[in-house]
């Protein structure tokens, strides 16, 4: 995953609740065998509505979902994450998150910001109004700011997970920080131990 | 492992000293990071992990600890055809190519050593005590009989695996279960855990590894452990194993990838030093008696919704817990049973004998003993599905499919199957099976089929009555 300690942008607002997995990216997308290209099936039968708001042209090219409360409850599917990062988002703001959702989330690279209900709202209303309102939201401080919205708040990221979204390391990159240990375990491990052959 | 035996040790379960003896980096409020001895992958949870390590510019650390397998998706009938449903025939070939290209080793369609994975590993000798075994499938349990610590991931966490041969994980708590005397005639594995899951419910493994101990236990076979090991996760268990003993050493012993000559003795030393020390401590316990066991079957649509055979569809009126009450009303419904009809009375008009819980040889000799000389009801589609290749070319070779074909059973080629009908075997709406596969969730083996979840020697003596029997009942 790539590092992300600021992220600017304009913001587009999804005025539901308890939006589910099965909304984020239908079941039939599920038979992929690829991890991109998700983006198409983002909301997709949502988006068959021409109003639906990422239908409107005003709203193209945001980086940033601003949504209701529990957000990606539901099935467990890694890939509502990545069709929300493949259409093109960095990070959603919502009052909640569905716990397994918030984990695939953090998995990913896709920074699950969780805000108190008013500043929510007044960003919720300011990005209705105005498509071009800028949002920036940066990871050290763990803040969210929008002088046009009139926001200035905080979220919470435990200390662990907010290393690794600034270091850019998705849980592969730690392990893998640990190699000279797993190197050393590799070389104590019995050499009668199962082998393939190797093609 | 002079360590295990100092007597200023804690004594430990067989879950934890396989734990501790594969924590490779251990950190404070961090998950500990396990070492990963086989990994066995197959064509439907791997994809994404291929395509995630190519986009970040990695590789498979150690292709030769993994293994791959085409079990899922295909079909059992017709293998030198292409496939008919073409997402399924990308997601084999996406397999295929993904081996060729990070150099694993693949037991494709069609090959002598492929089946399903949970079968193959044993089988193959790639499944040894004292392993950490992961799939990208929650059946990984089953690798647990041979006294390995074995347990079902995700895509993200197969991906992880494949770069680094490791996985962050958090500790699990241990729970015993004890299983004493010797089982009734008829009574086999399946209805022993059937029967735990009956008592214990879908969630009470929950958050632990169960160890399987006691007199039953080790009088078991290796396909019966097997059997057992491979239905923790219906418990909601993240594992379940059974100590290795002579038992385990002597199936081991001679297979392809078991060790040989003096490293068969050393491997042996070691493995006899991995049983859970006297006196160690386990968080729950439960405890059976096996001399009371009948037969199981379901009658519902999970797991836990059980009775023994000669039981009736209980009354979810009847029921004190409302939950429970409320679910077994719409199991009811879905199953289209009624409250208090005689279990053997229930009439059934499929028979699947296969699945990584009942597909090994010894299943199929239960079932071929009980059908020889006789012939499945009228109207009735029985099928068997070997676990692999090598159970298939077994089985004949001792004759079992020609007494399965003469009974009128369809003798098909190795995969998952009707277990979860990804590939074209699957139930009707209406449908009513019974399976000797693990999950009877609704429209598991088909939109709108019926799955009832018995043993080989149930689903046998079924086929030849037309309903619910045991072998005593068609004698
Ligand atoms: S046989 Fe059934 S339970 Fe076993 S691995 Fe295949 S689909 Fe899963």
């Amino acid at each position: 995953m790539e590092p992300v300690r600021h992220i600017t942008g304009t913001a587009v607002p999804l005025r539901r609740s308890d939006v589910d997995t099965d909304q984020i990216i239908p079941s039939d997308w599920l038979k992929r065998v690829e991890r991109t290209g998700f983006g198409q099936g983002l909301f997709s039968e949502w988006r068959a509505d021409p109003d639906f708001v990422l239908n409107q042209p005003r709203y193209r090219g945001a980086a940033i979902l601003v949504t209701g409360p529990n957000f990606g409850t539901g099935s467990s599917r890694e890939h509502a994450v990545w069709a929300l990062q493949d259409y093109g988002f960095s990070a959603v703001v919502s009052p909640s998150f569905a716990d397994i959702f918030r984990t695939n989330c953090t998995k990913a690279g896709l920074l699950p910001v969780q805000v108190d209900a008013g500043p929510a709202e007044a960003l919720m209303a300011a990005v209705e109004a105005d498509p071009a309102v800028l949002v920036t939201i940066d990871v050290e401080a763990r803040t969210v700011l929008s002088a046009a919205a009139g926001v200035s708040t905080t979220f919470p990221l435990d200390d662990f997970t907010r290393w690794r979204f600034l270091e850019g390391l998705d849980d592969i990159g730690l392990s893998l920080r640990n190699e000279a240990e797993i190197v050393a375990h590799e070389a104590a491990r019995p050499a009668w131990m199962p082998r393939l052959a190797t093609t | 492992m002079e360590r295990l035996s100092s007597h200023n040790v804690r004594r430990q379960t067989l879950a934890d000293k396989l734990w501790d003896s594969h924590v490779v980096h251990s950190a404070e409020g961090e998950p500990d990071l396990l070492y990963i001895d086989l990994h066995l992958i197959h064509e439907v949870t791997t994809p994404q992990a291929f395509e995630g390590l190519r986009m970040a510019g990695r590789t498979v650390r150690r292709p030769d600890l993994t293994v791959a397998t085409m079990d899922h998706n295909t079909p059992t009938i017709g293998l030198d055809l292409p496939l008919a449903d073409p997402i399924s025939a990308k997601q084999i070939e996406t397999l295929a190519a993904n081996c060729a290209e990070f150099g694993i080793t693949l037991y494709p369609m069609g090959h002598a050593k492929q089946g399903i994975v949970h079968v193959i590993g044993p089988e193959q000798g790639l499944t040894q005590p004292g392993m950490t075994i992961v799939c990208g499938d929650s059946h990984t349990s089953t690798h647990g009989a041979f006294g390995a610590l074995a347990f079902g991931i995700g895509t993200s966490e197969v991906e992880h695996v494949l770069a680094t041969q490791t996985l962050p994980q958090r500790r699990a708590a241990n729970m015993a279960v004890t299983i004493d005397g010797e089982l009734p005639a008829g009574v086999t594995a399946k209805d022993v855990i059937l029967s735990l899951i009956g008592r214990i419910g879908t969630g009470g493994g929950a958050g632990h590894v169960i160890e399987y101990r006691g007199s039953t236990i080790r009088a078991m076979s290796m396909e019966g452990r097997m059997t057992i090991c491979n239905m923790s996760i219906e418990a909601g268990a993240r594992a379940g194993m059974v100590a290795p003993d002579e038992t385990t050493f002597a199936f081991l012993e001679g297979r392809p990838h078991a060790p040989a000559g003096a490293d068969w003795d050393v491997a042996l030393a070691h493995w006899r030093s991995l049983p859970t020390d006297e006196g160690a401590v386990f968080d729950k316990e439960v405890v059976m008696d096996a001399t009371t066991l009948k037969p199981h079957v379901s009658w519902g649509t999970n797991p836990s919704q059980v009775t023994a055979i000669d039981g009736a569809v209980p009354d979810p009126d009847a029921m004190a817990d409302a939950g429970q009450a409320e679910s077994a009303r719409r199991a009811l419904a879905y199953m289209g049973l009624r409250a208090g009809t005689p279990m053997r009375e229930v009439p059934v008009d499929t028979v699947f004998i296969g699945s990584c819980t009942n597909s090994r040889i010894e299943d199929l000799r239960v079932a071929a003993a009980v059908i020889d000389g006789r012939h499945v009801s009228a109207g009735m589609r029985a099928m068997v599905v070997p676990g692999s290749m090598q159970v298939k070319a077994d089985a004949e070779a001792e004759g079992l499919d020609r007494i399965f074909t003469a009974a009128g059973f369809e003798w098909r080629a190795a995969g998952c199957s009707m277990c979860l009908g990804m590939n074209p075997d699957q139930l009707s709406p209406g449908e009513r099976c019974a399976s000797t596969s693990n999950r009877n969730f609704e429209g598991r083996q088909g939109r709108g089929g019926r799955t009832h979840l018995v043993s080989p020697a149930v689903a046998a003596a079924t086929a030849v009555a037309g309903h619910f029997a045991t072998p005593e009942d068609i004698a």
